[in-house]
């Protein structure tokens, strides 16, 4: 098992200035002892895409908090198939409702949190899915 | 395709993957860097220090679109803090590097010191060079937030831009050894706030007391004593790098420290020492860790017990240890 830190990027897509909610993941993520780069707000899925290549993350956390969802995930995905990391996990969070959480999974996002989830679920999660995607890439 | 070789022909995934495997100390990671060796050489390393919230994301931010506007290509390493406790980060620099977004001809990498106290981290000065056989013209390294040490970026890099901020303190923080001492550009940012033209002062005078001070004990760099070297001196530049204001000055200045350096010899002198210190660092860890493994746990713990405990001393234990290593 590997002791390297665990590297992922926060991003705020679209146009929402309220990123409170993703500096406590970033906050919570750090305090798990992985390494968090948070890129601020207003990031077109296009930049999102372009750090997540450029930091080698092992896992992308979206958050959106202006309803936009739909319209910026598939975006997202689609930018980071075009640079070739689609195996990296995706996970959103903030104020998605019910309904819009199946279609988001079936985008291939790895899971959607919203309001009220705790932090260490958040981070369980985060650390799952990349140990299962090493595990996947070395077995 | 080996992943130097991607790394050669343009492949930023293969960079990438490439900066983390050297993170992480990775096997695969002194074949990426023998392979590529062969390759560097060839760009201008530039650091950037000062203390936190001076501005140094700020003004790489505005650097490297005025490197680019030149045509130049430019690598950017942004180091921050890893947590004591944790052992993570959270790495902030891109935030204030959104202007650079969208540009094949820039790359931004993100790093944790992961325990290093330099102001860098241990995997710096090779992801520096990884940057530079992928053929980037110029590599910006934004130290973590330094105070009066964590002077370690000169000796990886061409040219050390210190940046400091109004406010900073008075003359006598100004003559203390350590940060001002490196730079080979300095400069004063925020210079939009108050403060800005006492801070100025401060340091000019503080410069010519150097320059006089040098001018007796000789060029620091230079080697060879009895060659005389023109020398350089140390502009002291006044930036806005929010708005870009001062930041073609700056520019004009690190272009003419690199032909000042290429010109006086100063630039082989800075690239030996800075193979010097890459070889006696691999060297220094292999050395160790062959030696150390010479050494079986228990008896490590043993001695530590006893040092404890004050039956011995750490002095003692330390000999016994190279005894048994012979």
């Amino acid at each position: 098992m590997s002791t390297n830190p665990i590297r992922v990027l926060i991003a705020k897509p679209g146009l929402d200035g309220h990123d409170r909610g993703a500096k406590v993941i970033a906050r919570a993520l750090r305090d798990d002892g992985m390494e968090v780069v948070y890129t601020g707000l207003r990031q077109t899925p296009e930049m999102i895409a372009e750090a997540a290549l450029h930091e080698d993350v092992q896992a992308v956390g979206v958050s959106i908090l202006s309803g936009a969802h739909n319209a910026l995930v598939p975006r997202v995905m689609t930018q980071l198939r075009d640079k070739d990391i689609s195996h990296v996990p995706v996970f959103v969070g903030g104020i998605i409702p019910d309904e819009d959480v199946a279609a988001l999974l079936e985008l291939g996002v790895a899971a959607v949190f919203g309001p009220g989830t705790r932090t260490g679920e958040i981070v369980a999660a985060v650390r799952c899915a990349v140990e299962r995607a090493v595990a996947g890439a070395s077995g | 395709m080996s992943l130097a070789k991607k790394i050669i022909s343009g492949d930023q995934r293969a960079l990438a993957r490439a900066l983390t495997f050297i993170e992480d100390g990775d096997a695969a990671s002194e074949r990426i860097l023998a392979e590529l060796h062969a390759h560097g050489g060839k760009a201008h390393l530039v650091g950037v220090t000062g203390a936190p919230g001076v501005g140094k994301s700020t003004l790489v931010n505005a650097l490297a679109q005025s490197v680019r506007a030149r045509g130049d290509t430019v690598g950017v390493l942004a180091v921050d803090p890893t947590s004591p406790f944790s052992s993570g980060a959270v790495l902030g620099d891109r935030i204030r590097m959104r202007d650079l977004a969208g540009d094949k001809g820039i790359y931004i990498r993100s790093m944790a010191t992961r325990g290093a106290l330099g102001g860098l981290s241990h995997a710096t000065a090779a992801a520096a060079d990884v940057l530079d056989a992928a053929g980037f013209d110029c590599v910006l390294i934004e130290t973590v937030g330094v105070g009066q040490a964590g002077v370690e970026i000169a000796a990886n890099v061409h040219t050390t831009i210190v940046l400091m901020a109004p406010g900073s303190g008075d003359d006598v923080q100004a003559i203390k050894a350590g940060i001002l001492e490196i730079a080979d550009i300095l400069v004063v940012n925020k210079a939009d706030l108050s403060g800005a033209e006492q801070t100025r002062a401060y340091l000019r005078s503080t410069l010519t007391m150097g320059q006089t001070a040098r001018a007796v004990a000789g060029h620091p760099h230079s080697e060879q004593a009895d060659t005389p070297s023109p020398g350089w001196e140390v502009p002291l530049l006044m930036t806005v790098a929010s708005v870009g204001e001062g930041v073609d000055e700056l520019l004009q200045s690190l272009v003419a420290h690199h032909d000042y350096l290429a010109s006086s010899g100063e630039l082989d002198n800075r690239q030996r020492e800075r193979m010097r210190a890459i070889v006696e660092l691999r060297l220094r860890n292999r050395l160790y860790t062959r030696l150390v493994q010479q050494v079986s746990q228990q008896r490590f713990d043993a001695l530590l017990q006893a040092i404890v405990a004050r039956e011995t001393d750490p002095y003692s234990a330390v000999a016994s240890l190279m005894e048994d290593i012979d």
